[in-house]
């Protein structure tokens, strides 16, 4: 994984609570045996009309929000299933980062593990930006801060290890591969129990 | 010091302990594998060139991509496209080269992961269980720590074996009472999610207690802890008891002999000891529990089908009632059908059959509505068709099918048709999941069936001999 310290993007907001992965990507795309190319699955029954055109009612489709890279979405975004076609989905569509105040667990995991910057904020924060569709944010990863356009700031905190390896482009396969011998050690262990 | 029963399982996989800078490493004693969501693991695989630590803790089976309805006289399945059957032969060919088990097409045990895993007694007390599934959480009934993980870390488990967690919180939902005569555990399960919310469980393992869990079957607190997910809960967990003995003894996978009496001595520790605390209580009265089912486009609203539907309380609760066509103020009850389906790892098992059976023995599906019975794995199929179950279903004009997700996930062919209201037994109602624009109410298979039978969503009380309406 490339390393991610920063992200710099005007905003898109989805404030629909409870997004589920199924709005994300529909299930009946996942006959799919690779990552790549979901972006244009991605909210496919929200974002096209019956006859494959964009749907105007879709908030991604406004002009405003073409390009943009930051997603803040209402709460409990990414619950249901645990398809990691999701945040690929997000991730090939242009999304880079989701703030919510609420993140279902799985999803949230998925999305670090691919370098989706899945953020939670306070209510008060997340409502704000709810509010505040378009502005301009710059993420800083390392410093876990958000700048805002008039020079205030919104903290947040990931999970330590997730933003260690976002920082520094960490292969979690790799670090577990590391432990080899303390997995070997543990099984001999139980092994020995049983 | 005191432990919940999390705790115990929890502790007992720990191969390195967490820090403030790092997640545990736990060990993960059986990994189920279906063709969706791990060909992207195997690759990776490849990519790196690595191998299975351990493929003999891995159990690979074929559901969601395949087909319910048999091969034509060509001897060719039925697959909904030829990137479906492209994808089934693909783990057919990844379990090849990898040398893991599978219960593929010539299986006589093939079935849902969450199905025919307990069936084999694969799934034990104390285990923990991934899958990339999340409803991976329906192994917690036997008292394993089971939780569904994306296709990254089915890859971390395939080359490690392991997995890098941290602690989740621990909520107790002591369900107090008894259900009342023809409520099932699909009712309560509804119920709990609509009590607590859609996100209720989020960051928490859930451990369901009480009088009445213990007294739910195998099968229904498999139900249960299947929709500990819906709620958000990373894992659902029941701890084992006698009931859950005697359903495992004499499977093929559970320990025989004395190694069962040893193995029994064992999970009989897997107890929340007294004087151990949760991070949250919840009660919930199983005497209230009625006939349950959703309203809108998610677990978390579900309401008793005789009381009036609430008014929407903001835009996306509208846009739920909207999308469902369902009226604030009216009971669910009553509403005109178009599908019925029973199926899915939430209820797709035998007793989940008989149920349905049960309702529509010397009955009719009504007129205009299509119903669906799908069983969860071939031995439910066979124990099924041994009972004559499927002449119940069919002689009342329902499809039997092989079994498979079908329905429940709609990405094998298996769907309805936009703006079609389907009741169904399984465990999601998110938008478009049944197929694009279609409705889904969430039910119990005796609600399902009684809902055929009407043409209408209706109290199965009043179809079932032995429980006076």
């Amino acid at each position: 994984m490339k390393p991610i310290t920063r992200l710099h993007s005007r905003t898109a907001v989805l404030p629909d609570e409870n997004i589920d992965t199924d709005r994300i990507i529909p299930a009946r795309f996942l006959t799919t045996t690779e990552r790549a190319g979901l972006g244009k699955l991605c909210f496919n029954d929200w974002r096209y009309q019956a006859d494959g055109s964009d749907n105007p009612a879709f908030p991604l489709n406004q002009p405003q929000a073409r390009g943009c890279s930051i997603l803040v979405a209402g709460r409990n975004f990414g619950c249901g299933s645990s398809r990691e076609h999701a945040p690929w989905a997000l991730l090939d569509y242009g999304i880079q980062a989701v703030l919510c105040s609420e993140i279902a667990d799985i999803f949230r995991n998925n999305a670090l593990k691919n370098g989706l910057l899945a953020i939670v904020l306070d209510e008060a924060e997340h409502r704000w930006l709810l509010e505040h569709p378009g502005i301009e944010l710059s993420i800083d990863v390392k410093e876990q801060v958000i700048a805002l356009p008039d020079g205030g700031h919104i903290r947040f905190q990931l999970e330590p290890f997730a933003r260690h390896c976002l920082l520094n482009g960490v292969d979690q396969l790799g670090y577990l591969q590391h432990h080899a011998d303390a997995i070997t050690a543990y099984e001999q262990r139980v092994e020995k129990a049983a | 010091m005191a432990k919940t029963l999390f705790e115990k399982v929890w502790d007992a996989h720990v191969v390195a302990p967490e820090s403030t800078d790092t997640p545990a490493i736990l060990y993960i004693d059986l990994h189920l594998v279906h063709e969706v969501t791990s060909p992207q693991a195997f690759s990776e695989l490849r990519e790196r060139g690595l191998k299975l630590r351990r493929p003999d803790r891995m159990l690979a089976t074929l559901d969601h991509s395949t087909p319910t309805l048999p091969p034509g006289a060509d001897g060719e399945r039925p697959y909904a496209n030829a990137e479906a059957k492209a994808q089934v032969s693909q783990l057919e060919t990844n379990c090849r080269e990898f040398g893991v088990e599978l219960h593929g097409w010539n299986s006589s045990d093939r079935g849902i992961v969450h199905v025919f895993g307990p069936e084999l007694g694969a799934t034990q007390p104390g285990m923990t269980i991934v899958c990339g599934d999340s409803h991976t959480s329906t192994h917690g009934a036997f008292g394993a720590l089971a939780f569904g993980i994306g296709t990254t870390e089915v890859g971390h488990v395939m080359a490690t074996q392991c997995l890098l967690q941290r602690k989740a919180k621990t909520l107790a939902i002591h369900v107090d009472g008894h259900l009342p005569a023809g409520i099932g555990a699909k009712d309560l399960i509804l119920h709990i999610i609509g009590e607590i919310g859609v996100d209720g469980g989020t960051g928490y393992v859930i451990e369901y207690r009480g009088a009445a869990i213990e007294q739910l079957s195998m099968e229904e607190r498999m139900t249960v802890c299947n929709m500990s997910i819906e709620a958000g809960a990373r894992a659902g967990l029941i701890a084992p008891d006698e009931t859950t003995f005697a359903w495992l003894k004499g499977r093929p996978r559970a320990p025989q002999g004395a190694a069962w009496d040893a193995a029994v001595a064992r999970w009989k520790s897997l107890r929340t000891d007294d004087g151990a605390e949760y991070d949250r209580e919840v009660r919930i009265d199983a005497s209230k529990v009625r006939p349950t089912v959703t309203y809108g486009t998610h677990p978390g609203m579900a309401i008793a089908m005789d009381k009036p539907v609430p008014a929407a309380r903001n835009p996306q609760e509208k846009r739920a009632l909207d999308y469902m066509k369902a009226e604030a103020g009216k009971p669910m009850q009553g509403t005109p059908v178009d599908v019925v389906f029973v199926g899915s790892c939430t209820n797709s098992r035998l007793s989940d059959l008989r149920e349905a059976a049960h309702v529509l023995r010397g009955r009719r599906v009504a007129d205009g509505v299509r119903m669906l019975v799908v069983p969860g794995s071939e031995a439910v199929r066979r124990d099924a068709e041994h009972e004559g179950l499927h002449h119940v279903f069919t002689a009342a004009g329902a499809e039997w099918r092989e079994p498979g997700c079908s329905m429940c996930i709609a990405m094998n062919g298996d769907f309805a048709q936009p703006g079609q209201l389907v009741v169904s037994t399984s465990n999601r109602n998110f938008e478009g999941r049944q197929g694009k624009g279609a409705r889904t109410v969430l039910a119990s298979p005796a609600t399902a069936a009684a809902s055929a039978v009407a043409g209408r969503i209706a109290d199965p009380r009043e179809y079932m001999t032995e429980v006076a309406a």
